[in-house]
């Protein structure tokens, strides 16, 4: 296993994820003679996961169970341990579009964070592309240097220990793509134009507030950047729910099914909707919307450089 | 497997993107012949040799020319009112008039000169605020300088352009969700991808850009073959198609039940013995087609009606020109052979590719009903993979996650959509532009699992006890109508 590439079965030394159910899991270091703790009980690695195939359901020392699922770099983002804020999988999304990713492609990064994105962006890039994170925290930048030899992936990637709006980058004129995640990135921007193409190349930058985008938009426009343009990107998730709505008694006769407005024999009505006029109540499925939700994690910027 | 970064040049036979503001149009780089675009008409002869990027001016013979870069005429110093009290809309403002303004045009003036007429003329210009000055010029030079841009196609410019000009072709797949589709499918390099699309080929095109040409992909069709016009835009090298291999979805079933078969292959083309059975419902045409085409006839109707007519201009045709005619249908009918036997081994090859259950993900964005396609395709991929459906509507989903709760062997089921918001960002003139929310689509994604056969057929509360580990059960309450 690695996180550009996927393997059947679970070997040691991988990063698999046991899955608990519904949103609930967690990342776990195979390895022989470690055991796991869950709350259905003791995975022995050795007898329990080594050499099974990632998709099983493995059965605990209480008698539940759990799903062992492949890493991917979605699920990484949503089992990572935060030191930092993180992106989530929808700016990531849109982000990798809008830089025009792909493999081969090479990328600059700042600040690696706790390397929600970074394993995204290599994953794309693989296997002929590559990363460079600027990460000016020295532990961090030691924590996603271990991650990414841990995930198999070092060879695609090189974390330099400085600060981006100082020494920049570290490379000039190889970057096809620039990301800026940093509390000041229009200090950032010059670096930026130096380390992507001497042809050009795309740059984004996310950032919470709305000043912090505007001076990097004038910052972008005075070193010649083109195609400006802000954006946001919100995710709303449904819960798929049977709703069951109740018919009024308006006091008209029972056996007059006409009267309610159903007509329970219209075939229209089968599958996503019934009537059930004993009970007085009809059914349909829904798309509910959660009761919470992100309303707000940042303005993404995106320019080219031509 | 990779091809020039930007720098690439523009040369003939390219499909290239002409790009003016916000608008895209798709053009095939033609010499000599007329593009009309954004109501302006002009060659892309001498765009050849540029690099992908690069701005052009329209000369007024319908030439390209590259644009300079112009310093921003800040000749005086600028004078303007503080509010609007005083301006009066009397319709006079502009001295210039509109026969004045055209003969300007006629003589071939530059627009930016146009545009600084325009301005001189107007009375009431230097009484307009600053914003409102700003906002005049930049209105007056989107009419009158006509700038287009010449940019290398990627699916984040193919999926935008088609959203704005094409949306029906697409099934409104609106870009970020096609991005989100991209990223929860974790398609990358090495992937065995399984694509279920009728969006014109742009999702194929868009998978195929994100694989850089490593790995393979399947493509499943309805009707007479894919439909690749989108792909065909993005302009991949031609090992791109090597991996790429399509397999119709009326044979789906026959492949699950395990009766699809192909009979022996004839043991050389020249064997006149075509198999006419297996070519059934296949396109003729290459892959690019650059037409939609929904039903073709069959290569054995074809093939029949070739036959009857190459009868026909035998009998009447003379002897030297019918022994002509004799040869050249030999040969068209020995290529046809060739053509199809090429195109029989590679069913054979895409069926033992889904044959092998393993695939790394499934991707289905089409106008058909999401349920039936996910209940049979999925069984064709590995498990602990992602799949995404794509759906225009949210009904049909709810549908599809009902189903697929039923079926088991998926978890982590998640339906979503995305709203995308832009924004103009301008010194004390910020604020959202316009808010995309309807009209982008829905996606239901999931996971596989390893699926218990021996429980799928079990009832409905027991397949959802089955597939939920038992403290995180879910509430849904589907009673079967």
């Amino acid at each position: 296993m690695s996180f550009v590439e996927y393997g059947d079965t679970i070997k040691d030394g991988d990063t698999a994820i046991v899955f608990l159910g519904h949103e609930s899991m967690f990342p776990v270091k195979v390895q022989h003679g470690t055991v796991t703790q869950t709350k259905y009980g003791v995975i022995r690695h050795s007898t329990d996961l080594i050499g099974k195939k990632y998709g099983s359901k493995v059965t605990c020392s209480k008698g539940g169970w759990v799903f062992i699922l492949h890493p991917t770099p979605e699920l990484w983002t949503m089992n990572l341990p935060h030191r930092t804020q993180i992106l989530y999988s929808t700016d990531i999304s849109i982000i990798t579009m809008m830089l025009e990713l792909k493999p081969g492609s090479i990328v600059c990064e700042s600040g690696t964070g706790s390397g929600s994105l970074s394993h995204a962006l290599i994953r794309t890039v693989a296997p002929t592309g590559h990363l460079y994170t600027v990460e000016f925290h020295q532990q961090r930048a030691e924590k996603a240097r271990e991650e990414f030899r841990e995930h198999g992936v070092e060879h695609l990637v090189t974390v330099t220990n400085q600060d981006v709006c100082k020494n920049g980058f570290g490379v000039s004129n190889i970057a096809d793509a620039v990301f800026l995640d940093i509390p000041s990135p229009w200090e950032a921007i010059g670096h930026a134009k130096s380390a992507l193409k001497a042809e050009g190349g795309r740059i984004c930058s996310f950032s919470p507030c709305i000043e912090q985008v505007q001076r990097t938009c004038l910052a972008m426009e005075e070193y010649g950047f083109t195609e400006i343009n802000t954006l946001e990107i919100l995710l709303r998730v449904y819960n798929v729910r049977t709703i069951s709505l109740q018919i009024p008694d308006l006091g008209k006769a029972a056996e007059d099914n006409s009267s309610t407005g159903f007509d329970s024999s219209d075939p229209s009505h089968q599958g996503s909707l019934c009537a059930n006029l004993q009970q007085g109540a009809v059914q349909f499925k829904s798309g509910v919307p959660l009761r919470e939700v992100v309303g707000h994690t940042g303005y993404l910027t995106f320019a080219t450089k031509s | 497997a990779m091809e020039g970064g930007p720098s690439a040049r523009i040369r003939e036979g390219d499909c290239a993107v002409l790009k003016r503001d916000e608008v895209f149009k798709a053009v095939s780089v033609l010499r000599r012949r007329k593009i009309i675009f954004e109501k302006q008409w002009f060659y892309l002869d001498n765009a050849i040799g540029h690099i992908y990027g690069t701005t052009f001016e329209v000369t007024s013979g319908g030439n390209l020319q590259p644009k300079q870069e112009v310093e921003e005429t800040t000749t005086e110093t600028k004078e303007a009112g503080t509010d609007n009290r005083n301006i009066v809309d009397d319709g006079k403002s502009q001295k210039l008039t509109h026969d004045d303004i055209k003969a300007l045009k006629d003589k071939g003036i530059k627009g930016q000169e146009i545009v600084q007429q325009l301005i001189e003329n107007s009375t009431t210009f230097r009484d307009k605020t600053e914003f409102a000055q700003d906002k005049y010029i930049k209105k007056k030079k989107k009419k009158y300088e006509a700038v287009i841009t010449i940019v290398k196609p990627s699916t984040r410019i193919l999926s935008t352009m088609y959203y704005a000009r094409e949306p029906g072709k697409i099934n409104h797949l609106r870009y970020d969700t096609l991005a989100q589709m991209l990223t929860l499918g974790n398609i990358h390099a090495g992937n065995k991808m399984i694509v279920m699309e009728t969006c014109a080929g742009l999702v194929l095109g868009a998978v195929m850009e994100r694989m850089g040409g490593y790995g393979s992909i399947i493509q499943m069709y309805p009707g007479g073959g894919p439909v690749r016009a989108a792909t065909s835009c993005f302009g991949f090298p031609k090992p791109f198609f090597d991996n790429l291999h399509e397999f119709p979805l009326s044979k789906v079933q026959s492949l699950l039940s395990g009766t699809f078969t192909t009979e022996t292959l004839p043991a050389d083309p020249e064997d006149n013995a075509l198999v006419e059975e297996e070519s059934n419902g296949l396109s003729e045409e290459k892959q690019t087609s650059l037409q939609e085409t929904e039903e073709e006839p069959t290569t054995e109707a074809a093939m029949e009606i070739n036959a009857t007519e190459e009868q026909d201009t035998m009998d009447i045709n003379a002897e030297d020109v019918e022994f002509k005619e004799k040869k050249e249908n030999k040969e068209n009918v020995r290529e046809k052979q060739i053509k199809q036997w090429e195109r029989r081994k590679k069913l054979i090859e895409a069926a033992a590719l889904l044959r092998e259950k393993n695939a790394d993900g499934l991707i289905v964005a089409s106008k058909f009903h999401p349920t039936p396609l996910l209940l049979s395709l999925l069984e064709f991929v590995a498990p602990s993979r992602p799949f995404v459906v794509y759906c225009q509507y949210k009904e049909p989903l709810l549908e599809c996650y009902t189903k697929l709760r039923e079926r088991g062997g998926v978890i982590n089921l998640k339906l979503s959509e995305t709203w995308l918001r832009n924004y103009q960002v301008l010194p004390d003139r910020s604020h959202p532009k316009l808010t995309m929310s309807g009209g982008g689509g829905y996606l239901l994604s999931g996971i596989t699992v390893v699926l218990d056969k021996g429980k799928s057929d079990s009832s409905n509360s027991e397949a959802l006890k089955m597939e939920e580990p038992s403290s995180k059960r879910c509430k849904l309450q589907d009673l079967p109508c």
